[in-house]
């Protein structure tokens, strides 16, 4: 029965779904944005239970399964635990390729932040140390990408 | 516990373009398959679990839209988004729960979507997804961090490649039919570094379907029972950046429980075989040393020695793997059937000398969030 479809080209009908969402980040989550925003700040937040310091922070941990306790300001400066450098194109990405992603420690924190990388791609490597690069006042709007990247000290 | 056995598979030939089917098409063909194999009517089948994605099919609520496709029509049926491995566990669940006989049914076609818009949804939507991460980039994240801890390099992935994309020829449902070499892969696109094109799984379209019956109804399917004789799952943290990625330790533990329900105390001696989840090609070293096979660190000294090849003494997806063919969610359940179709002895080019336990493998979420192990056998214990 399917044979007649090789010498024809098949239908198709493209998709139309488009939902508008809008996600409130929440009280902590407003916290450590309007910190990037305002003040060029990373905030993290403490485990009261296993003193795991978190960023993004969060409202619980998971591994005590219990509420985080006490804000904890980091340092704009961590190391490069991973990275990728991106040499593929897609309209996701917030810059053109090649760029890096990279899992960064920040100074202070016990878990990694996972942020771009945009020069100097070809020092990168485990340990090498980096600082937040903050946008202009005027840009920045309470984003993970008012941090516009992080660059190799 | 009551012994359950996997009495029908049924899979599709896995293709970039299936333009002659629609989902619900592939369901019916597996569906019908699967009972044809077993030797079962609808009647004889008591309830179906279907498995799919509202992002890949494009719809909401996927699973009812396959539903008469299923055999499900006046049947009790639900549904597990994720991987048909985590669909098959919880068909044995209900199998076990009181249902004589459940099918399983997975599919998805990756052509018609946007695997990278789709992969980017599975992040965090405020910190992670805005940063336009998706499946390859984040993995190849993790493929960094595993080389760096352990000291490896680039060709010790591309060897993998080289290995299952072999054994895909001998497969008549693979999606990739490749000759390649080390140098082959080596020299392939440079997606996210470390990983190229040939160190990436193909996006398939597909769908697969098993039966699983509780002990008290196996005499009713004409199959030679493949029993479960252990199972289970187990999930890492969210975050990419909270999970320590050079280990997969939701794995070991996984592993640890499904061996422990199996009776298993050295894998390496009461495994015969091995499909495991390969989206990309340093998954398999990976996944190997967290399924206890070897010691961290050690997965690539395995196929070096020969120990992951068909003729070694644990052959490591025979069917080609993921590798080969990667229909998102049919992938897991895929490593079930082709686990089930050695032990009766039925691979055909790909078939693994007397078989009698194998290990199937199926993961969920970014870097392998979450991990299925099943322990297969065909005898009973
Ligand atoms: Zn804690």
């Amino acid at each position: 029965m399917e044979k007649w479809l090789e010498h024809v080209e098949p239908l198709t009908f493209k998709g139309q779904i488009a939902v508008p969402y809008t996600w409130w980040a929440g009280e902590t989550g407003s916290l450590f944005l309007m910190g990037l925003r305002d003040k060029e700040t990373i905030m993290g937040c403490r485990c009261n239970s296993c003193g795991t310091v978190y960023v993004p922070p969060r409202r619980t941990c998971a591994q005590c399964f219990t509420d985080t306790g006490e804000w904890v300001q980091l340092g704009n400066k961590g190391t490069v635990q991973s990275y990728t450098i991106v040499r593929f194109s897609h309209p996701l990405q917030p810059v053109e390729a090649p760029f890096a992603y990279a899992m960064i420690q920040l100074d202070g924190a016990d878990v990694s932040l996972v942020h771009l990388i945009k020069k100097d791609l070809d020092k990168l490597e485990k340990g090498v140390r980096v600082r937040a690069c903050f946008k202009e006042k005027s840009e920045r709007k309470g984003h993970i990408l008012d941090i516009d990247g992080f660059e190799i000290i | 516990m009551d012994n359950i056995a996997i009495v029908g598979v049924a899979q599709t030939k896995y293709a970039e373009r299936k333009k002659d089917k629609t989902c619900a098409d592939l369901v019916f063909d597996v569906t019908r398959a699967a009972m044809e194999d077993a030797g079962l009517a609808l009647e004889d089948v008591d309830n179906v679990v279907t498995v799919s994605n509202d992002f890949i099919d494009g719809r909401t609520i996927s699973s009812m839209a396959v539903g008469d496709a299923a055999g499900a029509h006046d049947k009790n049926i639900s549904t597990v988004e994720g991987d048909g491995a985590f669909g098959a566990l919880y068909g044995a669940m209900r199998t076990l729960g009181g249902f004589g006989t459940t099918l399983v049914v997975a599919h998805a076609k990756g052509s018609e979507g946007d695997v990278k818009f789709i992969t980017n949804g599975m992040f965090e939507p405020i910190y992670q997804r805005l940063l336009g991460l998706e499946s390859i980039s984040s993995s190849a994240l993790q493929a960094r961090m595993y080389m760096d801890r352990y000291g490896l390099t680039e060709e010790d992935f591309a060897r993998v490649s080289v290995k299952n994309h072999a054994n895909g020829k001998n497969n008549p449902y693979a999606h990739l039919q490749l000759d390649v070499t080390v140098d082959d892969v080596m020299n392939s696109e440079k997606l996210a570094d470390p990983l190229k094109k040939l160190d990436c799984s193909p996006v398939s379209d597909g769908a697969a379907a098993i039966i699983i019956a509780n002990e008290s109804h196996i005499s009713k399917a004409k199959t030679k029972p493949v029993w479960v004789r252990g199972m289970a799952h187990c999930s890492d943290a969210y975050l990419l950046g909270d999970r320590d990625l050079a280990v997969p330790q939701s794995l070991a533990a996984a592993s640890k429980k499904a061996y422990t329900m199996a009776g298993i105390n050295d894998p390496m001696k009461s495994i015969d075989l091995v499909e495991l989840y390969d989206a990309f090609s340093y998954m398999e070293p990976m996944w190997l040393e967290g399924m206890g096979f070897c010691e961290a660190g050690k997965g690539a000294t395995l196929l070096d020695q020969g120990v992951t090849a068909m003729s070694g003494a644990l052959p490591v997806n025979p069917s080609g793997g993921v590798l080969s063919s990667h229909a998102m969610l049919v992938a897991g359940l895929a490593r079930i059937i082709e686990s089930v179709l050695q032990l009766r002895g039925e691979a055909g080019q790909r078939q693994v000398e007397n078989a009698k336990t194998a290990l199937a493998h199926g993961i969920n979420g970014a870097c392998g969030q979450a991990h299925c192990v099943w322990i297969l056998g065909n005898q009973k214990k």
